[in-house]
């Protein structure tokens, strides 16, 4: 399965995969209306520290801890792709209490926020990994 | 409301038999008779079930009219459609449940008042300092909250509290805790302390039947001591290491352990752990952060306010990580992969985990 993947030596810590993320799920055509004065909501976060900085998103990790934790069903597998029925989220944030990567983040509408691989917005696949400047983010399959 | 899809059980090929109690357990036929009797045989059975609220014998409970639990979803809508906006709610217990009990029925009732005997509230996961900011909270929100107090005896409409007050009440709600479903198994002559015994494959002293959930007694992984560790996390890893070694696998399950996490009137609180030697503490009017270490590891810790990211610290716990070489000062301030090094995050974030 393709996954997102980061090459921590080839980041700029240039934080646009954060707004190509914001942008993509925010359901708006128009990149200035989606971001234009609001908070960026991005399910990808880049940590940055000691001349050092990456990325982080959901690993889709094979046995995902924060879906084996999630008290209300609402964080469930569509074919190895950890997904979020927002309808079903009570907002009680054990996926960010669980994750080991801290990549859960509490969202802002009380619902948990986190990567689908942007699988069911328009981008269709990581906005993230396509507009990467450096290829510092990359979505492909690796075993 | 589901907590599964609709179409699980027949996707996974399980009958389920809904609204039946099994009522005994005969592990030398390896039999169970259910309400009916009916009699199902098994070559393999899982006991999952889970746990019912405490309800201690307070005098005079038997006269109170309107009477809930908050555990399941019956307990809710029954609850829904015994107040209205006119209503005096008293709740017994400012744990989790007790206190989403509390938020739920806010602005629904005219009053809520929560009682615990304890001197803090959720006194099971949090210090004085971060329980001090969530009961300011608590009362900033409305409710009454009375501490280090609790009922004695009732009366219909009144509860008679050990300070010697009177609350007159319209509706009451105990939530004090649940207690684990053990008789199937202590029936049939298997192991029980205050939950199901089982080793760390979740099987229990009974041959071909395992237990996980609720019902079971584990040990906490941080602590090491035996004890009920009731919250869906630890229920959902039990019951998939059961359901393996069910069908004939090996695995351990011994991660048990505390954490919550909860969401009171905006405000979330996590805890995690045990607490230990507090290796750092950081208390403001808007929050808490604090961390316990024993032997050298993370053992718990407890936040309020700002939780992102708080799962590294968990996992730290949880993988028993020594601290050695872990800035936890620079780790508590600012939650990321940084401190762990190159390596890790190469093999975590360009790697399939």
């Amino acid at each position: 399965m393709k996954r997102v993947y980061v090459n921590e030596e080839w980041c700029l810590g240039c934080h646009l995969c954060e707004y190509n993320c914001a942008f993509a799920n925010s359901g708006q055509r128009s990149m200035v209306k989606a971001l234009l004065g609001k908070p960026v909501v991005s399910r990808i976060h880049v940590e940055e520290g000691g001349g050092i900085s990456y990325a982080v998103s959901c690993r889709h990790c094979k046995d995902p801890v924060c879906l084996r934790s999630c008290i209300s069903g609402a964080l469930h597998s569509e074919n190895g792709v950890i997904c979020i029925d927002k309808s079903k989220c009570v907002g009680c944030l054990t996926c960010v209490l669980v994750c080991p990567y801290g990549a859960v983040a509490p969202g802002p509408n009380g619902a948990a926020l986190k990567c689908e691989l942007c699988l069911g917005n328009a981008s269709g696949e990581p906005a993230c990994a396509l507009g990467c400047p450096n290829k510092a983010i990359v979505y492909e399959d690796r075993r | 409301m589901a907590y599964r899809p609709e179409s699980f059980f027949e996707d996974n090929n399980v009958r389920v038999i809904a609204g039946k109690k099994a009522e005994k357990l005969m592990p030398k036929e390896k039999q169970v008779l259910t309400e009916g009797s009916e009699i199902l045989p098994y070559d393999a059975l899982c006991v999952c079930t889970g746990s019912r609220p405490l309800l201690p014998a307070f005098k005079g409970l038997d006269k109170v009219s309107k009477c809930f639990s908050f555990i399941d979803l019956n307990d809710a809508l029954r609850l829904e459609s015994a107040v209205d906006a006119c209503s005096r709610v008293l709740i017994i217990g400012a744990g989790f449940i007790g206190l989403k009990c509390a938020e739920g029925l806010s602005g629904r009732a005219a009053k809520i008042t929560v009682c615990d005997l304890a001197p803090i509230v959720m006194a099971a996961s949090l210090d004085e300092d971060a329980s001090a900011i969530v009961a300011e909270q608590l009362r900033r929100s409305g409710i009454d909250l009375r501490l280090s107090d609790t009922a004695e005896s009732f009366e219909d409409g009144v509860a008679h509290m050990k300070s010697g007050r009177d609350i007159a009440f319209d509706v009451l709600v105990i939530a004090i805790g649940v207690r684990a479903n053990t008789e199937l198994i202590a029936g049939a002559g298997g192991s029980v302390g205050k939950g199901i015994i089982t080793d760390s494959g979740m099987k229990t002293s009974l041959d071909s039947v395992w237990a996980a959930g609720d019902c079971v007694q584990s040990i906490d992984a941080v602590s090491g001591e035996s004890g009920v560790l009731a919250i869906l996390p630890n229920a959902a890893m039990q019951g998939f290491t059961a359901g393996r070694n069910m069908a004939g696998a090996s695995d351990v399950f011994d991660k048990s352990m505390r954490m919550n996490s909860i969401g009171l009137f905006g405000m979330h609180i996590m805890s995690a752990g045990i607490t230990g030697d507090c290796i750092y503490s950081e208390v403001s009017g808007s929050g808490c952060r604090k961390f316990f270490a024993k032997d050298g590891r993370l053992c718990g810790f407890i936040m309020t306010g700002d939780v992102s990211r708080a799962g590294i610290y968990t996992s730290l716990i949880r993988n028993r990580v020594p601290l050695e070489g872990i800035d936890m000062r620079q780790l508590a301030e600012y939650p990321s992969l940084l401190l762990f090094g190159t390596e890790y995050r190469k093999e975590k974030l360009g790697g399939l985990v």
